[in-house]
């Protein structure tokens, strides 16, 4: 069976991104045990509320470093909402005590333009051809709930230097363009809530799932 | 293309000590006063989000809506709102703890505003949910409590725009005077606030008929919330949706 460990690091409610991937088939442990989360072969990292505080949090469990050393050894991790954000270089967001991000992706998070903020509620999302995460739903709604996100893809496209893959996007909207979902290699996030989306947030983190047993 | 998002549409259940009151008329229920059996009902129907209101006096009741949660949380993969007697920030990490995504307060932020403040900066302004209870009164609209028969004594749009700025994330609208009418909402309440803030706005209170809908969000609902014309099935989540759909509003349709 896919072993799974939801990152615990004090986010919020958690409880419903373990009982969604057990609904798919995961095994999950809810934990920050160093061996765990670097052995699991999947990691998922939650996030919700402020980005500063996320990233203080994450501190403490280190997970700059295991991410890192996952990511190094090509072990899959997806980043979900505040958990997404928190791998780009930092946030506008306001903290009495502002963190940098993880900086696996350059580029800040910054606060959405449209006239109603939070965005709150079931978006639909544009995910390019091929993207895994999104196979046979691309065309559903996903539940957001966020102020922040990142409007813009600054990671330089691959060169012939190294042979990497060139990282799939997907886009969404609110007031203006930002992005929706990430998959770079082992590297993956969604900034909606996939564990909140219904069915589709079911399919989608059953493809992830599968992702890993190939992976 | 990229459209908006879409609006929600929401069914609450009032929940006392661990069973739904009101009574709920679905066929083929096992047990039609369990809220976890009917929030996975509702999730199925198409609904976009769920709101338990718990309106048990006792704080014994309290422990039994937490388990509640826990058990709906278990198996029901859509946003759950929990409100009802809510004043501190323990509630709200229990609620959130057991798996509720956010979490509405109402008396509790009359009697303190701070509160908050204080629950929007230890869990986020996304889990805030400002519940005002709401009846026209001279020259305006003012803020009730005791279920609409006592004046808070504050001025709702004055209200609503100082939650936002103290951090709630949302506003449930609920209109005292449109409540059980089945009339339609008061839009003039709607129009009012959505002027005056700009997270996001419940419209609930009044929706009887097919029709209702579509106004309040023109009046700038951003979801539309209603208790017993699903319940009774007068009208389903999937009606709703089809009738906003066919007046050109963006709904998730499954």
């Amino acid at each position: 069976m896919t072993q799974v460990v939801v990152l615990d690091y004090g986010s919020g409610n958690v409880r419903s991104a373990v009982r969604a991937l057990e609904h798919v088939g995961a095994q999950v442990t809810l934990t920050a045990d160093p061996a765990l989360v670097l052995a699991a072969d999947g990691l998922l990292v939650p996030g919700v509320g402020n980005f500063h505080a996320c990233m203080a949090g994450l501190t403490a469990v280190r997970a700059g470093l295991l991410i890192g050393r996952r990511l190094a050894g090509g072990r899959p991790v997806l980043g979900v909402c505040v958990g997404m954000q928190v791998l780009f270089d930092g946030s506008a967001e306001p903290s009495p005590q502002p963190l940098p991000g993880l900086g696996e992706w350059p580029g800040r998070v910054t606060r959405l333009t449209a006239p109603v903020v939070p965005h709150m509620g079931w978006s639909t999302v544009d995910a390019p051809p091929g993207s895994v995460l999104f196979d046979a739903v691309a065309g559903e709604r996903f539940y957001f709930v966020h102020s922040y996100a990142a409007q813009t893809w600054e990671l330089p496209p691959p060169d012939d230097t190294f042979a990497a893959v060139a990282p799939s996007v997907t886009w969404a909207s609110h007031g203006g363009p930002f992005i929706a979902a990430v998959e770079n290699g082992p590297l993956a996030a969604t900034q909606f809530h996939p564990e909140k989306s219904g069915d589709a947030g079911l399919t989608l983190l059953e493809n992830w799932i599968r992702s890993l047993r190939t992976s | 293309m990229l459209v908006a998002v879409a609006v929600r549409v929401i069914p609450c259940l009032d929940v006392d000590a661990g069973r739904v009151v009101k009574g709920v008329n679905f066929e083929s229920l096992r047990d039609a006063g369990d809220p976890v059996e009917l929030a996975e009902r509702y999730g199925r129907l198409g609904a976009d989000e769920l709101t338990f209101l718990d309106v048990t006096a006792s704080s014994a009741g309290r422990d039994t809506m937490v388990e509640v949660v826990r058990r709906t949380a278990e198996q029901v993969f859509i946003p759950l709102t929990v409100g009802g007697g809510v004043r501190t920030l323990d509630d709200v990490d229990r609620l959130l703890r057991a798996g509720a995504d956010k979490v509405g307060i109402n008396t509790g932020a009359i009697a303190r505003p701070e509160v908050i403040a204080e629950i929007a900066d230890r869990f986020g302004s996304q889990v805030l949910v400002l519940s005002a209870d709401v009846r026209r009164a001279a020259g305006g609209f003012e803020v009730t409590t005791h279920g609409g028969r006592t004046s808070a004594g504050l001025e709702a749009t004055a209200w609503c725009v100082r939650a936002q700025e103290l951090g709630a994330g949302e506003i449930l609208l609920n209109s005292m005077d449109a409540d059980g009418t089945k009339d339609g909402f008061d839009l003039e309440l709607i129009e009012a606030v959505r002027r005056e803030v700009t997270i996001p706005v419940i419209a609930s209170g009044g929706a009887g008929r097919l029709e209702h809908f579509a106004p309040a969000v023109r009046a700038g609902a951003d979801a539309v919330l209603a208790a017993s014309v699903f319940h009774f099935g007068e009208l389903t989540i999937g009606e709703v949706k089809r009738a906003l759909a066919a007046d050109g509003i963006p709904v998730r349709l499954t």
